[in-house]
Parts: C-alpha cells; sequence; structure tokens
C-alpha cells in the first residue's frame, strides 16, 4: 500500500533528505518519501503491517526532526 | 508569515534590539569604566551572550539534540560551534574579542532561515494557488434540490449542474444549458469555450455564463482534473540528474569543509606558523559557509517553479528530469496527423471552370454527396453554406473508391476522382493543390473541381520555426499519409526532414534510427496526438502528447502533456525549460563559486567572519531569489 501524508513545518531542504533516509531504515518501509517542495511525506508497506510501520515512522520523526509532523 | 514565523520574526527583532543597545553600550567605554581592563572583556562578553541566545537558543538546542543522534554534520550544529568559538576566543587574552561577531553570526543566520522559510512558503502557496483547479462539491439535484456532493461520490451517468461562476467537477457532456466556459486554468488559453447540449466538459474548467446541467461520463478519480493532480502532485518525485548531483554534493561538501577546518585550526599552529587564536578563528569562518542550503533548496526550487509555471500554460511537465531533458532537445520528430495538422479533413479550395460559379460546384456537390457519411462528404457537406433540399435528389449510386452519382433537379452530377471521371469517359484535369481532389461534372460537362485536405494547423508553422529558433537542428516529420501530400505540408512549414507512408511500427523504427544518430548529451522528442503513438511516446527521451484535455492514453504515455493542441507549445515549453536550466545553474555556480572564493580568502587570513555569514545567508538569499523567477513565465 502506499499512502501519501503531509508534513508540517519542514523548513529545510537539507533536513527533508536526511528525514527521508533515517525513514527509509525503518524495518517494514519499502519505500519513503520526503517532498519538501510539496510537504509530502509517501510511504510504502505491506498492506498488513502498514498502520505499525506508520507508528514507527512517526515515532521516528518526532525524533529526528521534532518541529515537523506527520498530519495523519 | 504563518504563526510561527511571526513568533519567530519578534525574537529576532527583539535580539537585534538588544545587540544593537550591546554594541552602543560597548563602545561608549561604559564597561571600561566600571570593571576595568580586562573585567570590560569579560562583562560584554556576557552582554552580547544576550542577544546571541535570545536569537540563537532553538539552534544550539538542535545542534546538541543532533550531537545526541550521532549525526553533527548539520546546519544548526555548525553555526553553533561557529558562533561559540567566536566567544570563546575571548579566553585568548592576546587577541581582539570577537564577542560581537559571534553575535551577529547567529543573528544573521537567523534573518537568513527566516526569510528561507519564508521565500519557500511563498513559492509553494503561488504554486498551490495555480494549481488551484481541485472542485469543492458536485451540485446534485435530488428530490427537486440541489444538494452539494463530494465530487468523488458522484457515480457516472449522474446529472450534475453547474451554476455560472463554479467548476465543472466531473468530465461530462451537456444535456441542457448554453455557456461560456473558462479553460485557462487547464489550458493557459484565455479565449472562453463555447459549450451547448451536446458538447463534452472536461473538469477544471469554470462555468462563467450560464447554468449548465452535464451528464457525467467519468467517476471523479478518472476526470480530467483528478489526473492532472495526480500527476503534478508526482511530478516532483522524479528528479532531475542536477538534483541528485547537488544531493550527493550536499553529502560531501559539509563533512569535507569540517575536517578542513579542524585541519586549519589546528596543524599550523603546531607547526609553529603563528598564534592559535589566529587559526582557530580562521577554522570558524569555514564552519560559517560549510552548510549548502543554498543548493539544497534553491535547485529543487528552480525546478518546481519551472515546472508549475508551464503548467500555468498547459504544459504539464511529468517530472523534474524531463524538464532537464527537454531542455537538451536538438530533434523533434513530429506525426503530422493531429499535430501540425488538424486530423479533421476539410475543404481547402474549389476550382471551377471559368465562367462557373464556385458555389455552384460546390452546391451540386454538397446535394450529391448528402446521403453519405464518408468523411470527404461530410466535409463538402460542411463547407456548403446553403440549405441541402433532399427532395431534389435521386438516383444516388455510390461508387466504391471511386465517387458518387446522383441526379439533382434532373441533371445528372457525378463527384469523384479521377477513375470516376474516366469510367464514365468525362474529361478533367489535374489541380496543383495536394490533397484528395473531388471532379464534379454535370450533365457530362466538367464545372471544376474540390480540394479536400487535412487542414495545417494556424501556428504550426510558428511552431517550427520556434523550435529552429530555440536551437533545435532537426525538425522531422512521421506520417502514414501520402509522399507528395507530406512533402507539401513539410516544405510549406520548413520541416528538414519528411518520412511518409509509415504504418505505425515504422514509426517506432524511425525513432530508434533517429535516436542512434543523435549525439552525445543530444536529445530527441516525439510530439504526437496520443492516439496510436504510445510506444513511440514511450521509445523518445522525452514524449510529448497534445490535445490531451479528455485523453487518458496520452496522459499516460506521455512525458510532457499540452492541454491543448496548439504545436506552438512545444517551442514555449523549451525556452522555459532552457531558461530554468540556467537558473539552476546559475545558482550552482554562484553558489559553489562563492564558498570556495570564501574559503580560499579565509584559509589565507583575509576573509572575516562578517564575510563568511554573507557568504551562506547572503548566498542562500540570492539563490533563492533568482529560483523564484523560474515561476514566472510570459503567457
Amino acid at each position: 500500500m502506499r499512502k501519501t501524508f503531509r508534513l508540517d513545518e519542514i523548513d529545510c531542504a537539507n533536513c527533508a533528505r536526511k528525514l527521508q533516509d533515517e525513514l527509509a531504515k525503518i524495518d517494514g518501509v519499502d519505500a519513503v518519501s520526503v517532498n519538501f517542495m510539496t510537504q509530502k511525506l509517501t510511504l510504502t508497506a505491506a498492506d498488513e503491517r502498514f498502520d505499525e510501520v506508520l507508528d514507527r515512522v512517526v515515532a521516528l520523526a518526532a525524533r529526528v526532526e521534532p518541529d515537523c509532523e506527520i498530519v495523519r | 508569515m504563518n504563526k510561527k514565523q511571526r513568533r519567530w520574526r519578534n525574537r529576532i527583532v527583539i535580539a537585534l534590539v538588544i545587540f544593537f543597545a550591546a554594541l552602543a553600550v560597548e563602545q561608549s567605554g561604559l564597561l571600561a569604566a566600571l570593571f576595568g581592563t580586562p573585567g570590560d572583556v569579560y562583562a560584554s562578553f556576557a552582554l552580547f551572550l544576550v542577544p546571541y541566545l535570545v536569537a540563537g537558543y532553538k539552534t544550539l538546542l538542535e545542534a546538541a539534540r543532533n550531537i545526541r543522534r550521532g549525526d553533527p554534520f548539520d546546519e544548526a550544529f555548525l553555526m553553533a560551534v561557529a558562533s561559540l568559538g567566536a566567544f570563546a576566543m575571548v579566553f585568548f587574552p592576546d587577541t581582539d574579542p570577537h564577542m560581537a561577531e559571534g553575535a551577529a553570526v547567529m543573528l544573521f543566520y537567523q534573518v537568513g532561515e527566516l526569510f528561507q522559510s519564508y521565500a519557500v512558503g511563498q513559492s509553494r502557496k503561488s504554486i498551490a494557488a495555480m494549481m488551484d483547479i481541485a472542485p469543492e462539491y458536485a451540485n446534485v439535484e435530488k428530490d427537486g434540490e440541489l444538494v452539494e456532493l463530494d465530487p468523488a461520490e458522484v457515480a457516472p451517468g449522474t446529472t450534475i449542474v453547474v451554476k455560472p461562476g463554479e467548476r465543472v467537477p466531473i468530465d461530462g457532456v451537456v444535456t441542457d444549458g448554453t455557456s461560456q466556459l473558462d479553460t485557462a486554468a487547464l489550458t493557459g488559453e484565455s479565449v472562453p469555450r463555447h459549450v451547448e447540449p451536446g458538447a463534452e466538459v472536461i473538469s477544471g474548467c469554470v462555468n462563467m455564463t450560464g447554468v449548465l446541467h452535464v451528464r457525467t461520463t467519468k467517476p471523479y478519480g478518472e476526470s480530467t482534473v483528478a489526473r492532472i493532480l495526480e500527476l503534478v502532485e508526482n511530478a516532483s518525485e522524479k528528479k532531475a540528474r542536477t538534483e541528485n548531483f547537488i544531493t550527493r554534493f550536499a553529502r560531501v561538501y559539509t563533512p569535507v569543509v569540517t575536517i578542513s577546518a579542524v585541519l586549519l585550526a589546528v596543524v599550523p599552529p603546531l607547526a609553529g606558523l603563528g598564534a592559535w587564536s589566529d587559526w582557530i578563528l580562521r577554522g570558524l569562518t569555514f564552519l560559517v559557509v560549510s552548510c549548502p542550503c543554498a543548493l539544497v533548496i534553491s535547485v529543487p526550487l528552480s525546478f518546481f517553479g519551472g515546472i508549475g509555471g508551464a503548467s500555468r500554460l498547459g504544459i504539464l511537465v511529468k517530472g523534474s528530469n524531463y524538464l532537464e531533458l527537454l531542455a537538451h532537445v536538438d530533434t523533434v520528430v513530429f506525426d503530422k496527423t493531429g499535430t501540425l495538422t488538424s486530423g479533421i479533413f476539410n475543404v481547402v479550395a474549389v476550382h471551377p471552370e471559368a465562367g462557373v460559379d464556385p458555389d455552384y460546384v460546390l452546391s451540386m456537390a454538397a446535394h450529391a454527396e448528402s446521403f453519405s457519411d464518408h468523411p470527404i462528404a461530410v466535409s463538402v457537406r460542411a463547407a456548403y453554406s446553403g440549405e441541402i433540399d433532399r427532395e431534389k435528389i435521386d438516383e444516388v449510386r455510390e461508387e466504391s473508391g471511386h465517387g458518387v452519382s446522383a441526379r439533382v433537379n434532373e441533371h445528372l452530377v457525378l463527384v469523384g476522382n479521377d477513375k470516376l471521371m474516366a469510367a464514365h469517359g468525362a474529361s478533367w484535369h489535374d489541380c496543383d493543390l495536394t490533397g484528395t481532389i473531388l471532379h464534379v461534372t454535370v450533365d457530362g460537362a466538367y464545372v471544376g473541381h474540390i480540394v479536400i485536405a487535412d487542414v495545417v494547423k494556424d501556428d504550426a508553422k510558428d511552431a517550427v520555426d520556434g523550435l529552429h529558433a530555440a536551437g533545435v537542428r532537426h525538425c522531422v516529420m512521421l506520417t502514414g499519409d501520402r509522399a507528395d501530400v507530406a512533402q507539401a505540408v513539410g516544405t510549406r512549414l520548413g520541416i528538414d526532414e519528411v518520412h511518409a507512408q509509415l504504418l505505425p511500427e515504422d514509426k517506432v523504427a524511425e525513432v530508434e534510427r533517429l535516436l542512434a544518430g543523435e549525439k552525445d548529451g543530444a536529445r530527441l522528442a516525439f510530439v504526437g496526438d496520443g492516439i496510436n503513438d504510445a510506444p513511440v511516446l514511450m521509445r523518445a527521451d522525452v514524449g510529448i502528447a497534445m490535445g490531451a484535455m479528455g485523453s487518458d492514453a496520452a496522459i499516460e504515455a506521455a512525458d510532457v502533456v499540452l492541454m491543448d493542441d496548439r504545436p506552438s507549445k512545444i517551442a514555449q515549453a523549451m525556452r522555459l525549460a532552457r531558461r530554468t536550466m540556467r537558473i539552476v545553474w546559475q545558482n550552482i555556480v554562484f553558489a559553489i563559486g562563492v564558498k570556495v572564493l570564501i574559503l580560499v580568502l579565509a584559509a589565507v587570513g583575509v576573509a572575516n567572519m562578517w564575510l563568511a555569514v554573507f557568504g551562506d545567508v547572503g548566498v542562500a538569499m540570492i539563490a533563492i531569489l533568482n529560483a523564484m523567477r523560474a515561476m514566472r513565465v510570459e503567457r
């Protein structure tokens, strides 16, 4: 499943790139892209694990970039 | 500005006020009077620490967090080290104190960051406004009342009502009402389109004058507007090579500069080449310019702006990689029908014999052809302005592949090609125009001929000229049409190379051959109308589909989609792509150039920290302002 979320307060392109690199390392994430310009996060993960993976993505994002918020 | 940015701005203003107050106090000599020497140095240290912390405490916290995470090569960390380092110079009693500089570095850094955040927000907003074509609701009649529904909930075949000023939410066919539609948001075309019952309407257009009842033909998700939005939103996922280069560069640049800064601060003084304080200051100056922000923000911003600007012209680019490729196109291959020509057969000339009225020739032909639905018959009838009285016509005989014979007003009329004429022993003469020639005889006497051809679009010549002017070396036309017709069109438009009588698979082979002949770095674009040419669109470096309003296949297969069917948009798209690339490279060269220059000057001790701050935030600001130019397009 592939889903897109809005990312609030992602202020710098370098941070967006770093966030993407970090999130890609999470177990269960098939693909993730953080788009600085459109403020969007696109996550691809297996259907049956999607919610669990998303929780982990949100948790890690909060640690890496506390300013920015993933709108679910 | 949003709430966060306003708070940020206020914090900076307060810090600036305190900073200048501190500067005034320091200059007045008050500190020396109160605390003596060297106590005044420590006093001013404390004094400048206030604006520094007010402006930069968030950055310091972020830096601390990055260190904990084990990923210190971050802008915040580098700024913190550089500015704190400048403060720490107070512990080298033999040097000029640099407290003011330390605070100033942080202040200007904050001003620059706020500006970046604001500028990016603005450009996001203006692009969002450009793409603001999403309909919010659809009016559906229920029990005699109009209900506003989410367009996604409306099933195909439902009748929806579109009032003046509203956006057509879903593709459909007009069942009732006439109006003018503003298609500018989709095509960039400012002339409104007239619609009446039976006309197809495309979602995303704005209804201007009358109430329309529309029977929907598609669900919202498959309607034009939903497809366009999806396409534009995904456009920034496909990154240009330049963008990837910048990302890789950024990953290397910061660590390299940081390590150099450390070496610069430590090695020369160890080798006995001067004072520690001097070299440490140079190292700190290095750190200030070590952030690749100017590049990392301005390059994607330029591409994003270019794509946004293009969409305002009705040119949808599916990714910044295609924008980049488009800028390097030097061969453009056109499919003739539907691209350079309208694909609709039309009467282009009527040549009567001496003494015969041209209207008489058309009238006879239109009457004789009045029962046929062959495209040629349709075009003859369309060209005839008078009434057709079917009562006057009898004995209609279609002679397949040749023409038609009929009795019109008691006169025997023959309409057809030279084979028909020969079969009936009529005399005729040829025409110097190319196209399909319809000879007409009345009671065995030749009255003239009608020339029917696929009409070349108004702006086709401009399109080819525009491409040549934009630096395209080679314009090629491929067609399944007859060689003489193709050659005539090609010569008239100034096409460099014409290949006629091609089957669809021949077109792929021809494009393959042209691709093989391309020079290194040069790209080939194929332009088609999206019907039957999906394989060629995909094979070319850049596939351009035109007249795509409502055609799903074209939107799928192409890399660049022209919303209307004007070929001159191609040259416009190329100019825009080249301009975007120019802006991208200006930013890359400018940002890297200035930074390297400052690094060199700092290493030899000429550049001070003020200059370095400019090298960081100043360069980023200029690069962002330059990038925002990519968004502005001439309509």
